[in-house]
């Protein structure tokens, strides 16, 4: 029997292997060191492995190979599991940006009597009197760092992956961290333990379609490697019926994960009910990996089927527009209304993603979907970090009702959030716009001109919620006894001012991080 | 269809079985009752309805279950290494101990932290 | 309609600038500081000098524009174009847009009305919001405000318009709502918004599909490249820029929300919905000449907006009390003479923007004048609690007369010059046109009239316990200086010289000739004044005035008062259908989908309270919702290739 063993490249695949290191040395650290250092050695140790990962993630980029013609940068390595290429690299950058914030959120114990926002005991049943222990002696959950590492390795591998087996292994790493992180709320427990457990459930549900569709495009193709698929589907041999079912479901699957409509309707449970800490982090970072995701398998594997699925994602994105902006108006959650706003950008990012131009003149799809997801990433971080700071006596006070006035009680975190929120409506000078001016030109020079009138006709429509939270805050006397504007450490402060900073500076000047997105250049196939 | 001829057999012989060992428990089997037999799980567990006020099942039995399912998947990856373990040489030792190192980072976890404690 | 066509509109192609020309950069700058400094450090810090700090910008501004303007004077009248490339916004490969200053004859009348009328409102808001708390706020979204405005008319390119354009929009948002423990300014604020986002999407969409046929959004790129587009595209164009300007410029169908931003403190209205941001649309248009020229549907559509709406605020001026809503209903007429102008081509551009200049000094002048008045008595606007206050307010009066004779057209003050020029032209290319234009003047003649006599003639019918006073020497001193403009505006048209000084932005057209001779027009348009005047002392001055509206009016005075049914129009066809939308969606989300759950729900009584609060089957219906949509799109994708 003859063997020959795999070849595996390790210094390049080091940002993924650095960060789930250090998620297993977490592990460790809650297995052997005592609880009180568990919080000071867990925070530093998830900070320093995603400063690694970083460091090593910009010494990957700069030393991607030329393939081809020239328009592609990268390698596959481990045996065509993985592509290391340009988009890969600028989304690992991202996700480990916006996760390195995120730590910072998770990390803060000021808002909450020095306690940080996650349950005592998790296992604990809600009003019994184990949990009021747990609250009392001040335990806290610092298994979230490791978690949180888990769900970054996976985040990292997802969009990374050159095949339908390792996306999908991918896929799992990333979500399951993530149904557990969201029933460790400390405040609220039912609420986050039901959006835990639906979460959960319904990720299964659409995990099985995702898997399914594999079946059935690995039925047609013959392997579940992209680059063989894009050869079979190219050359369409084999049954139309299986490919066109394969892709479906797994258009399912990954719809599911960016929270498109109709299956969008886990995103206002969860993000409401998980710790704000982790919605920031899950809203931002598994969006930006299920979009690479989503771009490499469908620009890559099913490149030349593009005229049977546009129409598709046509009809998907115009849904998940609309039904962004119109739910998102009648919410009275602060949460609820930011995870329908959420849905509204996964349609205009979708509307990025259909425009299928090629580049050349003007900005390239991809470019313009890897922008737009840097810009909602560091938008949204923000957003719900200052979600945490406005709060009453039952924790968080999240119904918009509560946040009447805040104009007058706390000017700078009203204005703060108000400009956040305008900038998620597009409105010139922030982040928003541009990103929003980059899908929209490269959709309209892809020839997708329906579909541009109709996002454009509905950011004005999702312009109005922004608008009418900006007016509760400014223009309405507060209902009661006001909420108390909390003030936070140094650790949320510079997740706000790095979000704030992000979303001025990739307004004024988003040059440099188009030319990044420009310079990523096309998917290795 | 020749191609399916088995897969056909084999599903209807599963299917005989089972309805098989029903019947001959029914027609055979002795019927001696008692309470712990007429529980749904013979371990121990109360099924429905809950007590009042929230009953809770003892999670020490998902934690074994789980723990089980772990060192089960772990005998998958080594029984084809122990065959082979000469083939692949170095490259498996190495990652076989890479594979065990970090099953044993989760049973260390579990150990540490009293998931093993029965009570 | 006839229109006529004449060779294409210039090419912008700017030349460097040197000297002054080279700081043009400052005049957006300066007012932007302050806005920068006064809402950084927040009201309470810098409430005593914040105030002067504003002024202080724009008048800085005034005077670098003042100087600039001499300068460009003095240049060759085929280098009067000046660009100043700032920064480079976006660069993307091939893709870059810069973001630089087009400096030339129409930017700079632009330029020294907003700093002017701005400078002189700033000084007038001194006085007129010295007892508001808020009042260096005021001064910071003022500042803002024409921070924005100067970017807007100082841009060389769409992306840049765009900018000041949402600048102004959310400066005006800002200052319309103000006051926002009033429900209505809150109300009005919104509304303003939302109006205005809906023209904001023609602008998107305009700047969008520019970039996608010419692959540049410059005004240089696009005057050069325009006349290669099809005719469709330019079409589509020019009503997508109208679509943005009759948001801006509060023209039918997008006119309700002007009325109702009268909420916002007297200075807003003057300098932003009269003089200055309401013209932007005007400027738009003019701008977008080299668009306009090479389609006649775009024009033509121009026109009859204009037409149409210079009459309906003519309508609605007549039948409001409010005295700010009456001067709102002028305004709304007045930019639909300008529009009208604009829609006319190359020989209606400069008297669009001659009227325009006019129009900013004047109204501007009467709004500060209405501030003025209703700093008298005690803030109540209703011109029915009034009368003779000629005597009370002996400034106020004397120079918003000046402003009265010069929008009616009074021969010899500036309206007079502006307006009859605009009907003239009107006539030379459609009769029933010029006749619109012609009966536009009449009304305003009438319910200016009105407004006269009812605010300073007449008898008093005050409220019990109302003093009036004149305003402070800093509120009335921008008056005069106003009025003097209103009566002196007239001699930019001395020896055409504002037609000349525009040549080299819009055109120059042929002079065509008219049925009649030129006097007979004006002498037409005095007569028909003249009636309208008349019937205004007929119908108000020689009649009791009731201190409330008489209920029982005719249809038209009723449809005038419920601003022509723009509101209910809107409500009817886009707000209720919308709500309705909202609220059926939700209902179908809370009855269907949360229906079948309750309904699990209920199956489940007797397990345990926590299992059935998670179990409230949510899911189910969820997983549901993901099974059906999987069904759609496995049919999306199969219909595509059975199709």
């Amino acid at each position: 029997m003859s063997f020959e063993a795999p070849h595996i490249e390790y210094a390049t695949l080091s940002p993924l292997l650095i960060v789930f290191g250090v998620a297993l040395v977490g592990v460790l650290v809650e297995a052997f060191v005592p609880r009180r250092l568990r919080y000071l050695v867990q925070s530093v140790l998830a900070l320093v492995g995603l400063v690694a990962a970083l460091a090593a993630t910009i010494w990957v980029a700069t030393d991607l190979t030329v393939r081809g013609d020239g328009a592609a940068r990268g390698s596959i390595v481990a045996e065509g599991a993985i592509a290391v290429d340009g988009p890969s690299v600028f989304v690992w950058g991202t996700l480990l940006l916006l996760s390195l914030i995120s730590v910072l959120l998770f990390a803060e114990r000021h808002l909450d009597g020095g306690l940080s926002a996650f349950a005592g005991q998790a296992a604990a049943l809600p009003g019994t009197e184990a949990e009021r222990q747990a609250s009392t002696r001040g335990l806290e959950h610092t298994e979230v760092y490791p978690l949180m590492m888990f769900a970054v390795a996976g985040m990292m591998l997802f969009p990374a992956s050159n095949d339908l087996l390792t996306m999908f292994v991918a896929l799992e790493i990333l979500s399951l961290p993530l149904y557990l992180l969201c029933g460790l709320a400390r405040r609220r427990r039912l609420l986050s333990q039901e959006a835990a457990l639906k979460y959960f459930m319904l990720g299964a549900f659409s995990s099985g379609f995702f898997l399914y569709g594999v079946a059935l495009v690995y039925g047609f193709s013959g392997s579940t490697h992209l680059a063989a698929i894009a050869e079979a589907v190219n050359g369409r041999i084999g049954g139309q019926g299986l490919l066109l079912g394969g892709i479906a479901l797994i258009a399912v699957g990954m719809l599911f994960k960016v929270g498109a409509a109709p299956f969008h309707s886990w995103t206002p449970d969860v993000y409401q009910g998980a710790p704000t800490a982790v919605t920031a982090f899950m809203a931002a970072c598994t969006k930006i990996a299920a979009f690479g995701a989503l771009l490499r398998l469908f620009y890559v594997a099913f490149g030349s089927a593009e005229r049977d699925w546009t129409p598709m994602i046509w009809i998907v994105a115009i849904l998940t527009m609309a039904v962004g902006s119109v739910f998102a108006l009648s919410q009275t959650d602060i949460k609820r209304m930011l995870a329908y706003s959420s849905v509204a950008h996964a349609g205009f990012l979708l509307v990025g993603f259909v425009g299928l131009h090629e580049g050349g003149e003007g900005i390239s799809s991809l470019q313009s979907v890897l922008f737009y997801l840097v810009t909602y990433g560091f938008m949204t971080v923000g957003a719900f970090a200052v979600v945490t700071l406005v709060r009453d006596a039952g924790g968080e006070a999240n119904h918009l009702a509560r946040w009447a006035g805040l104009g007058k009680e706390s000017p700078l975190v009203a204005g703060i959030f108000a400009f956040f929120l305008l900038a998620m409506a597009g409105i010139p000078l922030t982040s928003g716009f541009t990103g929003k001016w980059a899908v929209f030109s490269s959709a309209a020079q892809g020839g997708a001109w329906p579909l541009v009138v109709i996002a454009v006709l509905l950011s004005v429509v999702a312009a109005f919620f922004y608008l009418r939270v900006i007016v509760l805050m400014y223009f309405s006397d507060p209902v009661g006894d006001a909420p108390a504007v909390a003030v936070p450490s140094i650790l949320t402060t510079v997740t706000i001012a790095i979000g704030l900073a992000a979303t001025v500076v990739l307004g004024i000047l988003p040059g440099p991080v188009l030319d990044l997105a420009a310079d990523a250049g096309a998917f290795i196939r | 269809m020749e191609l399916y001829t088995p897969v056909i057999a084999l599903a209807a012989i599963a299917a005989g079985f089972a309805v098989f060992s029903i019947v001959m428990s029914v027609a055979t089997g002795p019927r001696r009752y008692n309470r712990a037999k007429l529980d749904s799980y013979e371990c121990g567990i109360e099924p429905t309805p809950q007590p009042i006020g929230g009953g809770r099942v003892p999670v020490k039995y998902f934690i074994t279950a789980m723990l089980f399912i772990v060192f089960d998947i772990e005998i998958i990856f080594l029984y084809p290494w122990a065959v082979a373990f000469d083939a692949m040489g170095i490259f498996g030792l190495v990652e076989m101990v890479l594979f065990i190192a970090t099953v044993a980072i989760a049973y260390v976890y579990v150990w540490r932290r009293g998931g093993l404690e029965w009570d | 309609m006839n229109i006529s066509l004449s060779e294409a509109a210039p090419v912008v192609s700017p030349t460097s600038g040197d000297g002054v020309l080279s700081l043009l950069w400052l005049i957006p700058a300066l007012p932007a500081l302050g806005a920068l400094v006064i809402l950084v450090l927040g009201n309470r810090r810098t409430s005593p000098w914040a105030h002067w700090l504003g002024t202080a910008t724009v008048a800085l501004s005034f005077l670098i524009g003042l100087v600039a303007f001499f300068q460009l004077l003095g240049r060759d009248e085929s280098d009067r174009s000046v660009g100043q490339h700032l920064w480079t916004w976006f660069e993307a490969g091939s893709f870059t847009v810069d973001l630089g200053i087009l400096y030339d004859p129409l930017s700079s009348l632009f330029v020294l009305l907003i700093t002017g009328v701005g400078s002189l409102i700033h000084l007038y808001s001194v006085g007129y919001m010295a007892h508001d708390a808020a009042r260096a706020r005021f001064f910071g979204y003022l500042n803002l405000f024409v921070a924005a405005m100067l970017v807007l008319v100082l841009s060389d390119g769409y992306l840049g318009v765009f900018l000041g354009w949402e600048g102004v929009g959310l400066a005006s948002y800002l200052l319309i709502g103000f006051w926002h423990h009033k429900p209505t300014a809150a109300t009005a604020a919104k509304k303003a918004f939302v109006v205005n986002r809906v023209g904001d999407m023609g602008m998107v969409l305009a700047t969008t599909l520019m970039f996608a046929t010419f692959g540049t959004v410059s005004f240089e790129g696009v005057s050069e490249l325009a006349s290669g587009a099809s005719q469709t595209t330019l079409n589509i164009l020019a009503l997508l820029l109208l679509l943005a300007a009759c948001g801006k410029s509060a023209q039918v169908p997008l006119q309700s929300w002007l009325l109702d931003a009268m909420e916002g403190p007297t200075p807003v209205s003057a300098l932003i919905h009269a003089a200055t941001m309401v013209t932007a649309g005007v400027y738009l248009v003019v701008r977008s000449n080299f668009i306009y020229e090479l389609t006649e549907v775009g024009r033509t559509a121009v026109v009859i907006v204009g037409a149409v709406t210079l009459l309906a605020g003519a309508i609605i001026g007549c039948a409001k009390d409010d005295i700010k809503k009456a001067l709102a209903g002028s305004t709304m007429s007045q930019i639909g003479y300008m529009m009208l102008a604009a829609g006319l081509g190359v020989a209606g551009y400069a008297f669009a923007i001659f009227h325009l200049l006019t129009h900013g000094f004047f109204k501007a002048n009467m709004f500060l004048g209405a501030g003025s008045v209703m700093h008298a008595m005690d803030d109540d606007v209703n011109m029915r609690h009034y009368g003779a206050l000629q005597k009370a307010v002996p400034v106020t009066f004397l120079t918003f007369a000046m402003g009265y004779l010069a929008i009616i057209g009074f021969p010899g003050f500036s309206g007079f010059w502006s307006k009859d020029k605009i009907i003239e032209t009107a006539f030379g290319e459609s009769l029933w046109i010029g006749l619109a234009a012609l009966a536009g003047a009449g009304i305003t003649a009438f319910y200016m009239t009105r407004l006269m006599i009812m605010t300073f003639l007449g008898r008093k019918r005050w409220e019990p316990g109302v003093h009036p006073h004149e305003s402070p020497k800093v509120m009335t001193i921008p008056l005069i200086v106003l009025a003097a403009l209103s009566v002196l505006g007239g001699v930019l048209l001395l020896g055409d010289w504002i037609v000349d000084w525009l040549t080299p932005v819009v055109g120059h057209a042929e002079h065509h000739e008219l049925p009649l001779p030129v006097i007979a027009y004006t002498l037409i348009v005095v007569a028909v004044v003249a009636v309208g005047v008349a019937v205004a002392w007929l119908l108000v001055a020689k009649r009791d005035i009731p201190r409330e509206a008489p209920q029982k009016v005719s249809f038209v005075t009723r449809a005038a008062r419920a601003d022509l049914y723009g509101d209910a129009a809107n409500e009817a066809l886009l707000m209720r259908p919308g709500n309705n939308l909202v609220e059926g969606l939700v209902t179908f989300d809370d009855d269907y989908v949360d229906g079948v759950v309750d309904g699990t729900g209920s199956a489940a009584i007797g397990m345990s309270g926590t299992f059935r609060r998670i179990q409230t089957g949510y899911v189910r219906s969820y997983a549901l919702s993901v099974f059906a949509g999987a069904l759609l799109v496995v049919l999306a994708l199969l219909a595509v290739n059975l199709g």
